[in-house]
């Protein structure tokens, strides 16, 4: 069993609001800080924040099948050093997660993570988009979100059928908002830097046509259409208008999306090639808006980690996606969002979404699992290749200096961060 | 100036001063023996990813007028879409010691990308449908050649704007000396976000060619027409090509300039090239002497008077 902690000093942030207390730890779980032995490892966190464990809705992890760009183990270490205890592990694998086997081999797999790791299922076999995966099966093995990632399912009888098949499974279909047709060729945000770059763009209508049409089929159908990753402020608005009209819709914003704009690409540093594109800068400060009016529900990592060699290439050849599980928290943080906002939308709220252990992550209060980060919210630091622990060498974020480090984490109890550093 | 990637991140002063040496140059050209020099010794890599001859013939004479030696890389096609790492080919190249790599690719961006791996100053020949920075000192100096000072002058340009790198470099250098640009195009071939370029655009191209001081023509490719970007190139013709008698209707002391190469038939019909108003053989001519400016700029020893344009001793061997 993981020794005994006492973590004093700091202010307490959970789902109940915050208060300044010491949490004391013993045997995985929560006790009254009294109570924890005399032997408890000590952790200072004066000036610092003690935070439920951060939940990531949408990280690629690499494995299965990419095991050069990133794997379980490298990806947990990120993960908990980003601060994060549980991550929703997306299905765009190889092969990717479209049935109960491959769900028990992703489980199997992510015993190697220091966090905790959920699968992710596709919406259709093989995340192709055109024939439904068994959802039945995938939720009777505990899979919670569906997604079929890349521009996600472009056919709208499709996901309407989804829907609707969905609903006695308790499943959430996640999806990412592109019209495919819309986007084709494009390597970034349509408007005056694609212009500039001569880069094919794809414009914010293609993400906004999708979103328009998902609203209606979360209406039509009755069942909750999860966003992920949305990039524009009148996809927020529309989300936020649903809401309000009472169609079951949730959003996610990626991190980077809050700090980074379409003109950040004039470099052409190729790390900054991502899906959605970064936006003009109204939309990013739309997207910071968003988080703390409740528009959107996380705030995500959009973790993809890819090998030197995808990204050393010419612009329109280079992969998408940046690294992010180790970034994530800083960057939110650097946005100038509310440390309560940063933490409902990286920690309560996305625990509540993905259902894990029920009220008991998104409290400390003495019982529950210990699920817990410590956060110095005014530590700067700057972004270096070589300090990381994820294998993937692609971060967006490379050589900016960040506000906000993680001091420690604990997962079920286990301090796997302890001043900063991996401890295992 | 340590690179040339984009006429954008050229001040008003540094394309003055290019257009303000290029006759130097020029002048080089019109002796019996057409050397200087200038940069013996150094090394001037030619990486086409992409197939120019016009292009990187007149920088690889531009460079041997100059007395440098130049390296031809032909990178084919093939390993580029092998995925061919583009830092291993710049890091190979800079491995032989050269001292400017002139670049053209086909995708935008590039020459950017090389600059972080290599020393060697880097020139931009073409990148994607970007930037090409000589072109747009070439078409300046043309133009200037014909009009005088630019400022104020009109200078219409006609074509698929959208897919365009000299569209892009040759507006930045023609408004930055002070000419209107009006670009005429079908809207589905303009760039998006056009009301942020120092431009007019019209889709009128005989309104445009009655106020035009020079009209410049760009290539139409017929592929545009696989993407409904147009219905087809008859109809493009008849719409935005300088026809026989909107070519009539210009003044004959308006120049007619295009990139090459052309299609006739399409954006410019088959008879008009010979009229004595298109001046594209002497933009192949400013080409050369233009590309030895910037190489001189960039790899020179930087002296203000050029006294460096001695003639070569190997021609003053031949003159005794």
């Amino acid at each position: 069993m993981s020794e005994p902690v006492l973590i004093r000093g700091g202010i307490v942030f959970d789902g109940t609001g915050s208060r300044r207390a010491d949490i004391g730890v013993s045997n995985g779980i929560i006790v009254d800080p009294a109570d924890a032995p005399t032997s408890a490892k000590v952790i200072d966190a004066t000036e610092c924040v003690v935070s439920t464990g951060l939940v990531d809705l949408h990280a690629h992890l690499g494995e299965p099948g990419d095991e050069a760009a990133e794997t379980m183990a490298t990806a947990g270490r990120a993960a908990v050093l980003g601060g994060f205890t549980t991550v929703l592990a997306m299905p765009n694998t190889l092969p990717p997660v479209d049935s109960a086997a491959v769900v028990e081999h992703v489980r199997v797999l992510a015993e190697a993570a220091l966090c905790n790791v959920e699968p992710a299922g596709t919406i259709t076999v093989g995340g192709q988009g055109k024939h439904l995966a068994p959802l039945g099966e995938l939720a009777a093995v505990g899979v919670r979100f569906v997604s079929d990632c890349g521009p996600g399912v472009q056919d709208p009888l499709l996901l309407r059928r989804a829907l609707e098949y969905a609903k006695p499974f308790d499943l959430t279909i996640a999806q990412p908002a592109n019209c495919e047709a819309l986007s084709v060729g494009a390597q970034m945000h349509e408007g005056e830097w694609s212009s500039r770059l001569g880069l094919t763009g794809s414009p914010a209508e293609a993400e906004e046509i999708m979103v328009m049409r998902d609203i209606s089929l979360a209406r039509l159908t009755g069942v909750r259409v999860h966003f992920q990753t949305l990039s524009t402020a009148s996809s927020f608005a529309m989300v936020g208008a649903a809401q309000r009209s009472g169609v079951r819709v949730s959003a996610e914003v990626a991190s980077h999306h809050l700090l980074l704009s379409d003109a950040d690409v004039a470099d052409y540093d190729t790390n900054k090639k991502v899906e959605p594109p970064f936006r003009p800068a109204a939309d990013v400060d739309a997207a910071r808006s968003a988080v703390g009016d409740q528009l959107v529900d996380c705030v995500v990592s959009d973790h993809t980690p890819h090998t030197t060699d995808r990204k050393e290439r010419p612009f329109d050849h280079a992969e998408v996606g940046s690294i992010g599980l180790e970034t994530a928290l800083a960057v939110a943080l650097s946005a100038d969002i509310a440390i309560e906002d940063v933490l409902r939308a990286m920690s309560w709220r996305p625990a509540e979404l993905l259902g894990v252990g029920g009220p008991a992550v998104r409290n400390l209060t003495v019982g529950s699992i210990a699920d817990i980060t410590v956060i110095d919210p005014k530590e700067k630091f700057t972004v270096s290749n070589s300090l990381q622990q994820s294998a993937g060498t692609n971060g967006a974020f490379e050589g900016s200096t960040l506000r906000g480090t993680v001091r420690a984490t604990l997962v079920g109890g286990d301090l796997v961060v302890d001043e900063g550093i991996v401890t295992k | 100036m340590k690179h040339l990637l984009s006429i954008d991140e050229l001040t008003v002063d540094d394309v003055r001063e290019i257009l303000r040496i290029t006759p130097s140059f020029a002048e080089v050209a019109q002796r019996r023996i057409a050397k200087v020099p200038a940069l013996r010794g150094q090394t001037v890599a030619l990486l086409f990813y992409e197939d120019s001859t016009r292009t990187r013939l007149s920088f690889e004479v531009a460079a041997k007028r100059l007395s440098a030696d130049t390296l031809n890389v032909s990178v084919s096609t093939s390993s580029v879409n092998k995925g061919e790492s583009l830092r291993d080919t710049a890091e190979t190249i800079e491995a032989m010691g050269i001292d400017a790599v002139v670049v053209r690719h086909r995708s935008s961006g590039v020459p950017w990308q090389l600059t972080k791996w290599v020393d060697a100053a880097v020139i931009n020949a073409g990148d994607g449908w970007h930037q090409h920075p000589t072109q747009a000192l070439l078409d300046c100096y043309t133009l200037q050649q014909q009009l005088g000072d630019l400022s104020g002058s009109h200078i219409v340009m006609v074509g698929d704007i959208k897919h365009s790198r000299v569209a892009r470099s040759d507006v930045s250098a023609l408004t930055m000396l002070g000419a209107e640009v009006t670009l005429v195009a079908p809207p589905t071939l303009l760039p998006p976000a056009i009301d942020t370029w120092p431009v007019h655009t019209s889709t009128d191209i005989d309104a445009s060619l009655a106020s035009a001081d020079a009209v410049y023509l760009l290539r139409m490719q017929s592929e545009r027409q696989n993407e409904a970007l147009i219905p087809d190139l008859r109809e493009y013709t008849t719409l935005y090509g300088l026809t026989a008698s909107r070519a009539a209707s210009l003044s004959s002391t308006v120049p007619i300039m295009h990139p090459g190469p052309m299609n006739r038939g399409v954006e410019i019909a088959a008879d008009v090239p010979n009229l004595g108003q298109v001046v594209v053989v002497d933009q192949v001519r400013n080409g050369v002497a233009v590309r030895m400016a910037v190489l001189f700029k960039l790899l020179g020893s930087g002296a203000a008077d050029l006294p460096i344009l001695t003639p070569h001793p190997s021609a003053v061997a031949a003159a005794v």
